[in-house]
């Protein structure tokens, strides 16, 4: 029962401190603990599937890129395989390697981005700038693998754009042994900090259970202790190749994901240094033709965020008919409102709400596939 | 050249917001103010409301959903003001400036549409050192421009 007399709405967004991205969370609050919430995510729509239509699966590809500036591999990988799957001709098998190691090269400076906002929003500014300085490593070592630094533009149609040099290689792995020891660093340094496990432990709890029945993906999932993950569960590029394990967590909280995300910067390490140990000569890229067959794909592909599926119909001419996204972001956003609630014993405090909200390592561009109307 | 002048110069203070980014410009731009591209350096500090600062970056085409926002943001913000369009989709709408007839159903290409841009800066995304060369630019400029008579709350020199 309600010792105050009337629940209140509190608007965050779209333009608010604590947010980086135009979102709307419309709060209910009953005193200082949240009990009801609205999300809106249409602020970011932009008609990327509409656009897709209008452009040949050449131009597409620069388009598709620009969905996300994060995950941009994850996204032209998902787009690549879907169309190379209509054409019935898989990448070639050092392209498909190189693409393991430049989807694992984003994992690495995604998951440390994130460690970096996730830190930002407990006001913890201190560890935000060690990690983004951190970060950079990661961003030098893509810069001169794949040509920039976010939107890298490397997955083709058909294979990778750059091969691998022995010089690229030796600075990868100097680079990979850097982050290692700060990854250890940072594993000891947040499991001992007490001013990250009092704002974190026991902050924003969501079991297995309800995990699993509001189909959650990624990073976000594992740490409810359900190992979903598209590399172990159905694998594509050179995964059946690559030895991954599946990170888990059980503390269902937000510090759980911290850690689970941080192990997965390690597992990401090691995938990497597999990959150039193991990297098959040959060539890196194929031709195909322009015209696509007609038919429809679904390929699946592990962002760092989680599930990302894309679906593509042909119509036999050399656009699209019909494209579709479906983002990790997306899949959570039910779990992000059960969450963000309070019920029973659990509460959730307004304060809480910018790190509860960081958990899911939420990307909104991604997301706003469809917009509300009235 | 008065000492407000010559303390905005010094001290901008900046606000950023996202209208329909794809989170590249976004995470450069958040990239300038950490320790590598240290953006403190000129003083400027990253503020999370309107009303605190001088200088706006904007990043991404603008979406019809966020119009009514970034209007509302440019009035709130106190004079003198300046805004900077981050990246080339901000500048002109990039990939969504052309989607059969004209841009994207749902974009405007170009923020300088919609509200008055003092900056430019290309890219996609632009690299921190591009956005830190633009601002950097847009202070000089402030510098040798007098202020506009008969602006609110700015007594005509």
């Amino acid at each position: 029962m309600s010792s105050y007399e009337r629940l209140f709405d509190i608007p965050i967004g779209p333009q608010h401190p604590a947010l980086k991205e135009p979102v709307l969370l419309n709060l209910k609050v009953d005193g200082e603990h949240v009990v009801d919430v609205g999300v809106d995510i249409s602020y970011n729509h932009r008609g990327m599937e509409k656009a897709a239509e209008y452009r040949t699966y050449v131009q597409n590809l620069y388009l598709i890129e620009r969905v996300c500036g994060i995950c941009n591999i994850a996204h032209t990988l998902s787009f690549g395989t879907a169309i190379e799957g209509l054409h019935g001709k898989p990448a070639p098998e050092r392209a498909k390697v190189l693409r393991v190691l430049a989807e694992e090269l984003e994992r690495i400076q995604s998951h440390l981005l994130w460690l970096g906002i996730a830190a930002h929003e407990i006001g913890f500014d201190t560890l935000f700038m060690y990690v983004w300085l951190d970060r950079e490593i990661s961003l030098d070592i893509m810069e001169a693998f794949a040509g920039n630094r976010i939107t890298s533009s490397y997955i083709s149609i058909g294979g990778v754009k750059r091969d691998m040099t022995p010089e690229i290689a030796g600075k990868m792995l100097k680079g990979m042994d850097k982050l290692e020891g700060r990854m250890a660093y940072y594993r000891k340094a947040i499991s001992e900090e007490r001013t990250v496990l009092k704002r974190t432990q026991g902050v924003g709890l969501l079991g297995a259970a309800d995990v699993a029945s509001l189909s959650a993906v990624g990073p976000f999932a594992r740490a409810s202790g359900v190992a979903v993950d598209v590399r172990a569960d159905d694998p594509y590029a050179a995964h059946e190749l690559v030895p991954i394990k599946v990170v888990t967590g059980d503390g269902c909280d937000v510090f759980t994901r911290i850690m689970v995300r941080i192990d997965e910067v390690v597992e990401s390490i090691n995938a990497i240094r597999f990959c150039l140990g193991h990297l098959p000569s040959g060539p890196i890229l194929q031709r195909l033709p322009r015209r696509v067959p007609a038919g429809d794909f679904l390929s699946r592909v592990e962002a760092p965020r989680g599930e990302l599926t894309h679906f593509v119909r042909s119509d036999g001419s050399d656009k699209p008919y019909r494209y579709k996204i479906k983002t990790p972001t997306f899949s959570n956003i039910p779990s992000l409102a059960k969450m963000l609630k309070s019920t029973g014993r659990y509460v959730v405090n307004i304060a809480d709400v910018p790190v509860i909200l960081a958990s899911i390592d939420p990307c909104f561009s991604c997301t706003a596939r469809f917009e509300r109307i009235g | 050249m008065g000492l407000r002048n010559w303390a905005l110069r010094k001290s901008p203070w900046i606000l950023h917001f996202n209208t329909g980014s794809c989170n590249g410009c976004d995470i450069e731009l958040v990239a300038t103010l950490t320790p590598r591209y240290d953006i403190e350096r000129f003083g400027m500090y990253l503020r999370g409301s309107p009303r605190h600062a001088d200088i706006l970056l904007v990043t991404g085409p603008v979406t019809r959903q966020v119009r009514d926002r970034i209007v509302r943001i440019y009035n709130q913000m106190p004079f003198p003001k300046s805004v900077v369009a981050i990246g080339s989709c901000c500048m002109s709408g990039g990939v969504f400036s052309n989607c059969g007839k004209g841009p994207c159903y749902n974009v405007y290409a170009g923020l300088d549409q919609l509200i008055p841009v003092n900056a430019y800066i290309p890219g996609c995304p632009p690299k921190p050192e591009a956005i830190i060369d633009g601002v950097a630019k847009l202070l000089e400029s402030m510098k040798a421009t007098k202020r506009k008579e008969g602006t609110p709350d700015e007594p005509a020199q």
